[in-house]
């Protein structure tokens, strides 16, 4: 192809992102560095040394960190369970799986504050057999926000780690037991090592899934913001469109570093790549 | 599956259980007859579901969610084929750059896409909201075009394209008559993920509201914090129809390959 027709193509699309959201992320970073005409960091510095804020970066770490172990301790044994199964069973659990994963987050969060509220199922049950006299507040703590990301996230986590799954040889593990080694040592000396790429697929999306989601922690949080509430609340309703595009820069580099690492270690522990 | 697996069984169906119980759980209370949401529901009534139809909000930004991603996806695919084609045809320097360039909305937290959209955009461009609106659906809707487009055209045998064109076929004649009906499905597919993917948007969407402009997501979010009736749970059955839909569609077009093998 004639690198000129080559241009052509890629020119709409290209000009088209970089107008619309290259230009304007940029323009966001840059403005951070300047209040009333002046270079300062002060935003940052604010971010950093402010125990409100602290806290919500410490709710978003911990609740993104929490969703991701749940997620690989459910996702491993399900994903393993489900590549096993013949090829119909794997169609139809892999539907599954995958009907939450598209269907919307509002839904999604909704139904939790059906089960978890205050007259939520939940409570109804615990309060029916006498085991509690009040009932509990679970709806609108990070309690409630770990249920309901773990819940998004965890059909992302299954998906990605039957994709490599599949792959692996099943004769290895017989091969293992043939030889003598015991099902369970088999099963962590040659199946995990394997999927560690899919490993790292999964939680790099879980994780930076949860640390920038707004829907989930919107609904189940009540007044426990993560930063992603956290920066809606600047710019939509405080109108501090300075703080807000802190917290947006913030958020960007944060994402950014972290695929970079995860895609190192990647890399790192599958040389064939 | 043998009897060793028996307890792995177990858990995966706890597992499925925890994932698809309250979408279940939903669908009851949509259907129950008291205007606090129940389960087991009592009672049966289909009024939540008619009250849909008479919260004039509810239409209006059903209308708009509709029309964005729509629009939105005829755009995309006017900039997303030529791109995905050129991308997987063409060799050159800067390839690998440009192909994550295309790929990065996916990337990028949507809340701060959504709010750098509204201070450029909005705020200092001066484009209408709706307008806004559209461009920030089209950048959420390219990279899923690009990206089924690209694996279908990787599947499709090049050798085919050389011989239309060595029979005297133009490239873009070649592309409309051979190329196009070969990655059809992969095509339709890559549409319906990506108008999936318009509708459900909440992170970019919120913040591109004013006078009549809306999304569906976005008011029910507003009707959730405001009234917790049923209301929500008739409209979530109603996502969840469409979503299933849509999702077997895919399936049949394109199998589950796409999801498993990212």
């Amino acid at each position: 192809m004639k690198k000129v027709h080559l241009w052509l193509l890629l020119l709409p699309g290209l000009l088209f992102l970089t107008i619309f959201m290259i230009i304007p992320i940029f323009m966001t970073i840059g403005s951070t560095f300047y209040y009333e005409g002046e270079f300062t960091v002060d935003g940052y510095v604010k971010l950093l040394s402010d125990p409100y804020m602290l806290k919500i970066l410490g709710t978003t770490l911990q609740v993104s960190f929490v969703t991701t172990l749940v997620c690989i301790l459910l996702g491993f044994p399900t994903a393993y369970y489900i590549s096993k199964t013949k090829a119909r069973t794997k169609g139809i659990l892999l539907m599954l799986a995958l009907f939450p994963l598209l269907t919307s987050a509002i839904v999604r969060s909704f139904s939790w504050m059906v089960i978890l509220g205050k007259n939520g199922l939940v409570n109804q049950f615990l309060l029916g057999i006498g085991l509690i006299d009040d009932p509990l507040k679970i709806l609108y703590t990070p309690t409630a926000m770990m249920i309901g990301m773990i819940h998004l996230f965890l059909p992302l986590m299954i998906i990605s780690l039957v994709g490599v799954m599949e792959n692996i040889d099943g004769d290895l593990l017989q091969a293992s037991e043939s030889l003598g080694a015991s099902r369970w040592k088999g099963f962590m000396s040659i199946i995990v090592p394997l999927c560690v790429p899919g490993l790292i697929v999964g939680s790099i999306l879980v994780f930076v899934g949860s640390l920038t989601a707004y829907t989930t922690p919107q609904l189940l949080g009540g007044k426990q913001r993560v930063i992603a509430t956290f920066l809606y609340q600047n710019a939509m309703t405080l109108n501090d469109w300075y703080m807000a595009s802190v917290i947006a820069t913030v958020m960007i580099v944060i994402t950014f570093i972290i695929i970079g690492l995860m895609n190192r270690l990647a890399r790192k522990l599958n040389p064939k790549g | 599956m043998k009897d060793k697996h028996r307890g792995l069984a177990l858990f995966t169906t706890l597992v499925f259980i925890f994932l698809l119980g309250p979408l279940v759980i939903i669908i009851g209370t949509s259907f129950g007859d008291s205007s606090v949401l129940k389960f087991p529901p009592e009672g049966f009534s289909l009024k939540w579901y008619k009250n849909i139809f008479e919260v004039d909000m509810f239409m209006e930004t059903f209308k708009v969610t509709m029309g964005v991603a729509l629009l939105g996806n005829l755009i995309a695919l006017l900039l997303g084929v030529p791109a995905a084609y050129a991308l997987s045809r063409g060799h050159f320097r800067g390839k690998e750059l440009l192909n994550s360039i295309f790929i990065s909305p996916i990337l990028i937290p949507g809340v701060v896409m959504g709010f750098t959209m509204l201070k450029f955009l909005v705020v200092q461009l001066n484009l209408p909201i709706y307008t806004s609106l559209l461009i920030g659906h089209i950048v959420l809707m390219l990279p899923f075009i690009i990206r089924v487009i690209s694996s279908s055209l990787s599947n499709f045998d090049y050798s085919v394209e050389e011989a239309s064109m060595s029979l005297g076929a133009s490239r873009l004649k070649t592309f409309f008559t051979v190329v196009l009906p070969n990655i059809r499905s992969g095509l339709i597919a890559g549409v319906l993920l990506a108008f999936l993917e318009s509708f459900n948007n909440v992170d970019i969407s919120v913040f591109m509201t004013g006078p009549g402009v809306s999304t569906l997501p976005i008011q029910m979010l507003t009707y959730v914090e405001n009234y917790f009736d049923p209301t929500i749970a008739a409209i979530s059955v109603l996502l969840m129809v469409l979503t299933g839909l849509l999702m077997v569609m895919i399936e049949r077009l394109m199998g589950l390959s796409y999801f498993t093998n990212k």
